[in-house]
């Protein structure tokens, strides 16, 4: 299966989101793929508040079934939150439950005055009520694929297709 | 299979009893994930809904208040219910036997025990008569071990150090009563710490203590030259009335930690200590309040330390 060029998908998200970013805008990257656009977007859109990252572990709603990540990063959220607009950075938008878990956590640090999602790809296939403003493509996969974004050491971004394992989701 | 009661037939975390015959990765694993933790500390809301609806449940049949509050802490930070337990003036003074304790607390829907415990093997023997779902954690048992006080000083060794593989780390005091000493000198080793070295008279030495893989000495001036993290260790005032010392003023007199004999060791080096301290017997204030002291800090990451064990554990 041809997969998209994520440096290209990057660039159209960038352009999407220029007319949206003001002094008050703050971007936060979940890990892991999240961070690395995310910290492409800051630089490229040239936000003026500090980037934010999220590791989402400690608000997973699957917890009881697999137990903690066993790679927590620390999570480090650099603005005031309270008041500010955020916007979300994700690889791969799917469930939608990272996204929960992520909106629940930036609430325990502040109220913001507003939250919106930017994705990489929209794989459909949600669970909650989410969706995203800026989305670089949307691609229809099967089930069993789990779509992973990667970092070549220069680093240039690619998408990956792999078969799904037992811990693995979205 | 293993044979190892802390690890279940995946080899993860089952029970935290002691850090000996721990690998290296399980025990990283816990210092990286408080790393996580740390940060939650700091927020506005010190929480996380990790272990919400999950019953912990502190049996301390021996005082303490420190390692109960940071537990309790720890616990609440995740979610979870906290029960504390002072069994000493409760059913044990009636009779019960400690598994019975257990048993009826099990039936109360327990999720996790913490244990303190005079007796050596405590924490061991619930661990092993408990149900597969229910996690132990040994907060300390008789002179065994206490390893989240040992994780926690490797914690702040790291934060403070950064690399384990080239420290000299020194342990002083009371070794052989002491179930801190056994699990730091365990997790030291592990940790690829390439010397380790306890400093006491000989009457506070374990016999064949250099089995243990550390280097001994007697004396302040040799043991501490060129150590980079420095250990005190609590003496107990009862050990005082057994005759292995003649005196706490004598005591502080040649193994005392004063700004003199910190001197020994290296400019930069650290000092810990796992509290409560005995100013002026193993420890002057001058130290203990002084730049190189980093016995506040510890407590703050005892407490990450303490809710990473209990959400690997509650998740294994």
């Amino acid at each position: 299966m041809q997969l998209p060029d994520a440096e290209l998908l990057l660039a159209s998200l960038t352009a999407q989101m220029r007319p949206g970013i003001a002094a008050n805008t703050a971007l936060v990257g979940i890990y892991t793929g999240g961070v690395w656009l995310a910290k492409r977007l800051y630089r490229d859109l040239e936000v003026t508040l500090p980037l934010g990252t999220l590791d989402v572990s400690f608000y997973r709603d699957d917890f009881g079934q697999i137990g903690l990540h066993p790679q927590v990063k620390p999570s480090d959220i650099p603005f005031e939150v309270e008041g500010s607009h955020i916007i979300l950075v994700d690889d791969v938008l799917y469930t939608g439950r990272t996204i929960r878990a992520a909106i629940n956590e930036l609430f325990d640090y502040g109220r913001p005055a507003s939250i919106r999602l930017a994705a990489l790809i929209d794989r459909g296939g949600r669970e909650l009520p989410v969706a995203a403003q800026y989305v670089g493509a949307e691609l229809a996969l099967p089930l069993d694929k789990m779509l992973a974004l990667e970092k070549a050491t220069d680093g240039k971004l690619t998408l990956s297709l792999y078969n799904k394992t037992l811990r693995d989701n979205e | 299979m293993n044979n190892n009661p802390q690890l279940n037939r995946n080899g993860e975390l089952q029970h935290l009893l002691t850090t000996e015959g721990l690998p290296a990765p399980i025990l990283l694993n816990i210092l990286d994930t408080a790393e996580s933790f740390v940060g939650v500390t700091e927020r506005d809301v010190k929480k996380v809904p990790l272990l919400r609806g999950k019953s912990i449940f502190n049996l301390f049949f021996e005082p303490s208040t420190r390692t109960r509050t940071t537990f309790e802490i720890a616990a609440k930070r995740l979610s979870a219910d906290v029960v504390n337990l002072n069994i000493a003036a409760s059913s044990q003074s009636k009779g019960e036997t400690l598994l019975d304790t257990v048993n009826n607390l099990s039936a109360m829907h327990a999720d996790m025990f913490v244990v303190r415990h005079s007796q050596s093997g405590a924490a061991h023997l619930i661990a092993r008569h408990v149900r597969p779902e229910i996690h132990v954690i040994n907060a300390g048992d008789g002179r065994h071990a206490h390893p989240t006080q040992a994780l926690l000083d490797m914690f702040a060794i790291r934060h403070y150090k950064r690399d384990f593989h080239k420290l000299r780390v020194a342990i002083i005091g009371d070794i052989l009563h002491s179930r801190v000493a056994r699990s730091q000198i365990h997790a030291l080793t592990t940790l690829g710490v390439p010397e380790v070295r306890v400093i006491a008279p000989k009457t506070l030495l374990p016999a064949k203590v250099e089995r243990l893989g550390v280097h001994v000495y007697h004396q302040m001036a040799q043991g501490l030259k060129d150590v980079d993290v420095l250990l005190m260790l609590r003496l107990q005032n009862e050990r005082m009335l057994s005759a292995r010392l003649p005196s706490a003023e004598e005591y502080f007199k040649y193994y005392g930690l004063t700004q003199e004999k910190l001197a020994f060791a290296r400019h930069d080096a650290i000092v810990l200590h796992p509290g409560p301290m005995n100013r002026g017997v193993e420890i002057d204030s001058a130290v203990a309040d002084g730049k190189q002291s980093v016995i506040l800090p510890q407590v703050t990451f005892g407490i990450a330390v303490r809710m990473a064990v209990m959400s690997i554990l509650a998740g294994n």
